[in-house]
């Protein structure tokens, strides 16, 4: 809350530097609507307008749409299978596996499902997918569009882990959560970066409240744009944060290639255990997986 | 909880006699531009700082209700100027009860849900509380058991399905009082902001019938049975999952064979055929959780008619005998899950027993059997297989019912004489003539209970003690 006050008056004035290009834009639609003779102008003129600071990712470098029923691609998407070491570090009480029912492509649509059940010793399933060794990328815009799930225990993410993390163990490799979520808290949306010196409890962190809306009824597209020294935090339209060299309480280790993480988990102590009010079983849908790169950064 | 307010009607009646003539006078021109006919305004106030447009108090007077209870203060307010204060009475001194219907009907179906600030003076649950009650209860939604802190809070009543409320005049109602000495009473509630709002985060319905529970029910033509448990579950922003009661009318129900059983939009089954019919519901387009599979023998042959005469007989149950004592046919023993209903047919009255652990028929006055020998009664199954078990209990001169809770054995002075109803077949009336021996030969002067186990679907008829 405190950082939320922080951070109102340069979340405003970031809101219009990120998207004064898109503004333009909408501006040229509008004015093309009404005054078509001067389209050429207008264009022209933004093409020439090289004086903003925003960094634009605008090449398509992964296009995960999920068009093929069945397991996910292969070369893009692994899994890690169990319960890891605590409860993946985190208490968490699921297994994962790789079982369709817990992973599955439906009708464009990847299911992440978390199920309540006996298996292998842990009290529920569920599904955590990455890209490690197959798609890994530093800097660009990765962005993600999902229908969360809800409910007491209940914490999905699309997240980001340094990829050199096998010789440069957690926190030291880094880790971006483009998107965490409390099933208790439907609608409220967590973008943090872990790293040396601000991590687990002490991330650098930042909750964005949906107004009047919540993220288990609908898609919502979420998403970071990652350029050196600079990390855009933003969801569906609205940016809501900025995290800077200058914002973190240690050294700043987004400046080498990270891959990508989505996983369904149910309990732990971000979130604290499902009760009997949790319905089960529960889904994380997603649409597509896309990222960009800057021909020039990347 | 039922209201009824003359003068609301009146007024009705004024407008609608109003509506005819500007109609009539207007025939031959065709509609203007101005006219609007969704007409009702989508007013969500209910009580802001007061009564909102055409908002009346109307107290359950008939019920007990005490109707000085209400006031608006100022002293002790959310927001604005003022707030509704209503003194909850000490036991036995009447309670807080009352609608506030409006006679401005108004469009709610653009709302999700109806909220409010409250407080108590001290810590309460309010008995119930929510919308829709005014001369009719179409869409009543209640909410029981509703907690309220001693600081202002927030509170939420989600609406079952916005779209059916479009024409509202019940916009809020509640019922709190002291029910037996020692409970809560004799404190303050306060209500400020009270509204329906779009709060655009009631999300994930579950609704409900027959609280969730997929029941299987014996019938036969004739039989009636009304969807109980009715209620619409909603997560809420602050993650809690509000359950309300709704209204029938909110739902669509579906029989799965109209040949077999049919429902209406009260929720009453009417058994019409034989065969099996599910019954389901739908509220906003989302299947309920529960449901009732109905299996109906058809027409229910009439139990072999009873021949001795009335001198014989001390009558229990049977349309052809004057009854010796009434009974409680529904003692609603703990731990029983015995559904019990005195089903009409063209032959007459039976007892229609579902999904029976043990229940009993409690005898309002001890029967003396002394000079009698054997207990009839006619039994009447679905299932092959199925047995009952029944208990004779004497009650012995203290004329109460004393039983060991731990095996169900009578004790002090009670005595009993079981019988186990085996040998039953499926389809058919069996009769039983069981003597009153055993442990009762030498006690039958207070005959005070049958104690029912087994099944657990049978129907019983023609239940008397007699001499031949």
């Amino acid at each position: 809350m405190k950082m939320d006050k922080e951070n109102s008056a340069r979340d405003r004035a970031l809101s219009y530097s990120k998207w004064d290009f898109l503004n333009k834009q909408q501006l040229i639609f509008l004015v093309t609507s009404l005054t078509a003779p001067f389209v050429t102008l207008l264009f022209t003129s933004c093409d020439a307008d090289d004086t903003q600071q925003i960094t634009n990712f605008d090449q398509l470098v992964l296009q995960e749409e999920f068009d093929n029923d069945g397991a996910p691609n292969s070369a893009v998407w692994g899994f890690d299978i169990g319960t890891g070491e605590n409860g993946w570090g985190n208490n968490e009480l699921q297994y994962y596996t790789d079982r369709t029912e817990n992973v599955t492509v439906q009708n464009g649509i990847l299911l992440i499902t978390a199920q309540e059940e006996s298996f292998e010793g842990s009290s529920y399933t569920s599904a955590r997918l990455l890209t490690k060794d197959r798609f890994e990328q530093q800097y660009g815009r990765f962005e993600a569009r999902i229908r969360l799930p809800y409910g007491q225990g209940i914490w999905p993410a699309f997240w980001m882990l340094g990829a050199d993390i096998n010789e440069n163990p957690w926190p030291a490799a880094g880790e971006i959560d483009i998107m965490e979520y409390r099933g208790q808290n439907p609608s409220v949306l967590i973008g943090s970066v872990h790293g040396p010196g601000y991590n687990g409890g002490n991330a650098i962190s930042k909750e964005y409240t949906l107004p009047n809306d919540r993220f288990d009824t609908g898609f919502h597209v979420f998403g970071i744009e990652w350029s050196p020294e600079k990390i855009n935090f933003y969801v569906d339209d609205v940016l809501y944060n900025q995290i800077t060299p200058a914002d973190v309480t240690g050294e700043w280790v987004f400046n080498k290639p990270f891959y990508i993480l989505m996983n369904l988990a149910v309990g732990g102590s971000f979130v604290g255990s499902p009760n009997a009010e949790t319905v089960f079983p529960q889904t994380m849908l997603v649409d597509y997986v896309r990222v960009y790169k800057n021909t020039e950064l990347n | 909880m039922k209201t009824k307010n003359l003068t609301m009607i009146a007024i009705r009646k004024i407008v609608l006699i109003g509506c005819i003539l500007a109609i009539a006078s207007g025939c031959e021109r065709e509609f203007s531009d101005d006219v609007e006919f969704a007409g009702l305004p989508a007013d969500g106030d209910v009580f802001i700082d007061a009564f909102s447009s055409g908002l009346n108090y109307f107290p359950f007077v008939d019920a007990g209700a005490d109707p000085e209870a209400f006031s608006v203060v100022t002293d002790d307010v959310f927001s604005g100027t003022s707030a509704m204060r209503f003194d909850v009475p000490t036991f036995g001194n009447g309670f807080v009860g009352a609608t506030f219907a409006t006679t401005s009907n108004r469009d709610l179906s653009g709302f999700d849900a109806l909220t409010f600030y409250a407080r108590a003076s001290q810590g309460a649950t309010i008995d119930a509380i929510g919308y829709g009650v005014s001369e009719n209860t179409d869409f009543q939604v209640t909410v029981n058991g509703l907690a309220i802190s001693t600081r202002w809070e927030k509170y939420i009543i989600p609406i079952p399905d916005p779209s059916k409320l479009v024409d509202e005049t019940g916009l809020f109602w509640l019922a709190e009082g002291a029910s037996f000495e020692g409970d809560e009473g004799g404190y303050v509630l306060y209500f400020d902001e009270v509204k329906f709002e779009k709060l655009g985060t009631v999300a994930q319905p579950r609704p409900a019938i027959f609280s969730g529970e997929d029941l299987t029910e014996q019938a036969f033509t004739g039989s009636n049975l009304t969807i109980t448990g009715l209620t619409q579950t909603f997560n809420l922003e602050s993650g809690v999952n509000q359950t309300v009661g709704a209204a029938p009318s909110y739902f669509d129900f579906t029989s799965s064979n109209v040949e077999v059983a049919r429902v209406n939009e009260l929720g009453e089954i009417s058994v019409i055929g034989a065969g099996t019919a599910t019954i389901t519901a739908l509220l906003g387009g989302v299947l309920a959780d529960g449901s009732v599979e109905i299996t109906s023998s058809g027409g229910l042959q009439t139990a072999p008619v009873p021949t001795l005469a009335q001198a014989n007989v001390k009558s229990i149950f049977s349309d052809a005998y004057v009854n010796d004592t009434e009974s409680n046919f529904t003692p609603g023993f703990g731990g029983s899950t015995t559904e019990t209903s005195v089903t009409s047919t063209s032959g007459g009255n039976v007892l229609t027993y579902n999904n029976n652990n043990f229940t009993g028929i409690i005898f309002e006055n001890t029967v003396d059997a002394s000079g009698l020998t054997f207990l009839h009664v006619d039994v009447y199954v679905q299932e092959a297989g199925t047995e009952v078990g029944i208990q004779i209990r004497d009650i012995g001169p203290n004329q109460m019912i004393e039983t060991d809770v731990n095996n169900g054995l009578p004790i002090g002075d009670d005595r009993d004489r079981r019988f186990d109803i085996t040998g039953l077949t499926a389809g058919q009336w069996t009769s039983f003539d069981i003597p009153l021996d055993g442990d009762i030969a030498n006690q039958k002067n207070n005959l005070g209970a049958l104690i029912l186990t087994g099944g657990p679907n049978f129907i019983l008829d023609n239940i008397y003690f007699y001499t031949e």
